[in-house]
């Protein structure tokens, strides 16, 4: 099979013939468009948005605001003023976390989150929770590592106030029912309830407005756009109830000498000069990923992955991590009888194949596994049957240089 | 399979038998209920995890041993660091410690010289900046114990 997006549209692989690149669920590589993109802005139309009375400023603050609709456009997002754009997953987390968290969180309050979080869905919570004098609670996994359903039904009742899951595990690559959980809540409790969908947008058709969640945050570098940018998705009502994040310019109304009132939405949570030229190259890549579709996106990824645990499980001694691949994005997290998963990496790298190694962000996930790293894979667009060729390959390098991998 | 890797550099440079073999077969890796002093040290990029426990005699090494999870590079760092270092002054632990940084840092004399023994065994790590931080997991531990020792 062939990769869904043409190699030749992304220049890294260009600069880097042999490159295998199995790491998009750390970063994606970007295709030409948006680095054009980001360089039509810089180069045309480049100024300070909502302040300038002249031209080139206007210019400025209209691509600023087609980027947001155009994203609003991806995921599924009537009211474009309910994206809030930020720097990224983490920013958007904490953003929810702390303004929404410090007005609306208290004692005798539970936050739950669950035991396959990154730290970034995972960290502001047990810190939110810990001074707001909230109890913070995690949910447990199942053995085939999904979210344990009749343990967060157990959990949930009239003193849970947050639930925070991901869409898409990074390290297990887990796909969780986000419908199902989020009907789940309503039904328990008025918790509100954010999911992390870092890995869920850049591989998934995410419909915010029929997920059924209060936020969903996504980071622009994973889905073929820029470092720097990302958004989250609120809804009208909750996003106007929230004190802001940030203060400072643009999200103002008006500063009185001892008091201030803010601006309306989205600018009340956008302090700070915007990253414009992030914003648009994040809606490039969102022209570029509709323009192969989300759906054939999940198709391909689906494909490799089938493809690429049946070749690791034929593979004596890999231990693969997570459920089936109908079940899981594009990643698989596994080790490899007795190397060392930052071994595998180094060994892997020297014979072109980029992989991740190590806890993945999700600490307390690992400790759950039972393990201290893992060995990462994961695929995009981009990947195609050679890339799990050259895994396998490189793998078995591996095995010959440790003498036999300990099995 | 290339016989070497995108650097140029043999990966079995870097995975010599003998660190496969500390890896495998670590030495000195124990408890040291009596120790004088015990060190935790992490990676937090990685994950990995060091304890090393010293017992003193004067100014002499009488016991070191070290526990943890870690790679084939750090592992093997200690169990040999905990080699050359048992028997031994204070003074010339601080000299190997010193010695081992320089190679790791690309010395190239450090890189031959019979001070360091089975140590130069890691100095193919110089070449992939990524791992130095692992082979030097354990000395760290080591500065921050006879540091405190002194203290």
């Amino acid at each position: 099979m062939t990769s869904l997006a043409p190699r030749s549209d992304f220049p890294i692989f260009a600069t880097h013939p042999g490159l295998r690149y199995l790491d998009s669920a750390a970063t994606s590589q970007k295709p030409r468009a948006v680095l054009d993109a980001i360089r039509s802005y810089y180069g045309e139309d480049n100024a300070n948005p909502h302040r300038g009375a002249y031209e080139l400023s206007v210019r400025a603050t209209e691509r600023y605001h087609g980027a947001r609709e155009r994203i609003a456009r991806f995921c599924g997002v009537a009211d474009a003023d309910c994206i809030i754009f930020t720097r990224g997953t983490t920013e958007a987390i904490n953003l929810v976390a702390s303004a929404w968290g410090r007005a609306n969180i208290g004692v005798g309050d539970e936050v739950i989150v669950t035991g396959m979080e990154h730290h970034a869905n995972f960290v502001p919570w047990q810190q939110i929770a810990f001074e707001q004098g909230a109890r913070f609670r995690i949910c447990e996994l199942t053995s085939d590592g999904r979210i344990d359903l009749d343990e967060l039904r157990a959990m949930l009742g009239r003193h849970t106030r947050v639930v925070a899951f991901n869409h898409v595990s990074n390290a297990l690559g887990t796909i969780n029912p986000v419908r199902e959980i989020a009907e789940l809540v309503r039904e328990r409790s008025d918790a509100l309830i954010v999911c992390d969908g870092a890995q869920g947008a850049p591989h998934l058709p995410v419909d915010f407005d029929s997920l059924g969640v209060d936020f969903y945050a996504f980071s622009g570098h994973k889905m073929c756009g820029p470092m720097g940018i990302g958004a989250l998705i609120g809804r009208r009502g909750t996003l106007e109830s929230m004190p802001p994040y940030q203060t400072g310019g643009d999200m103002i109304e008006f500063v009185l000498d001892y008091r201030t009132t803010w601006n309306v939405l989205p600018h009340k949570f956008e302090a700070g000069t915007p990253n414009v030229g992030g914003a648009v190259g994040l809606a490039a890549a969102a022209d570029y990923l509709d323009s192969l579709g989300m759906g054939a996106v999940r198709a391909h990824e689906l494909k490799l992955v089938e493809m690429a645990s049946g070749a690791l499980g034929d593979l004596e001694g890999v231990h693969i991590y997570g459920p089936p691949p109908a079940d899981r994005s594009g990643a698989i997290s596994f080790t490899f009888g007795d190397i060392h998963p930052h071994d595998l990496a180094t060994i892997l790298d020297g014979n072109g194949v980029c992989i991740r190694a190590g806890h993945h962000c999700a600490q307390p996930l690992m400790r759950r596994l039972g393990v201290a790293a893992t060995a990462r894979a994961s695929f995009y667009i981009y990947n195609d049957e050679s890339d799990i060729e050259a895994l396998l390959g490189a793998l078995k390098h591996a095995r010959e240089l440790f003498g036999h991998a300990g099995v | 399979m290339p016989e070497s890797d995108s650097r140029g550099t043999p990966l079995a440079t870097l995975y010599q038998e003998m660190i496969l073999d500390h890896y495998r077969r670590p030495r000195n890796k124990a408890t040291l209920p009596d120790a004088d002093v015990t060190v935790e040290r992490t990676n937090p990029l990685c994950g990995d995890l060091i304890e090393l426990s010293l017992a003193f005699d004067g100014d002499h090494v009488r016991a070191a041993v070290w526990r943890g999870q870690g790679c084939s590079i750090s592992s093997a760092s200690a169990s040999m660091m905990t080699q050359a270092i048992i028997g031994g002054t204070c003074s010339q632990a601080r000299s190997v410690a010193a010695r081992f940084g320089e190679m790791l840092s690309g010395d190239r004399d450090a890189a031959v010289d019979e001070a360091l023994g089975d140590l130069r065994a890691l100095s193919g790590v110089a070449r992939y900046p990524m791992r130095i931080k692992c082979a030097l997991l354990p000395w760290s531990a080591l500065e921050e114990g006879m540091g405190r020792k002194e203290g």
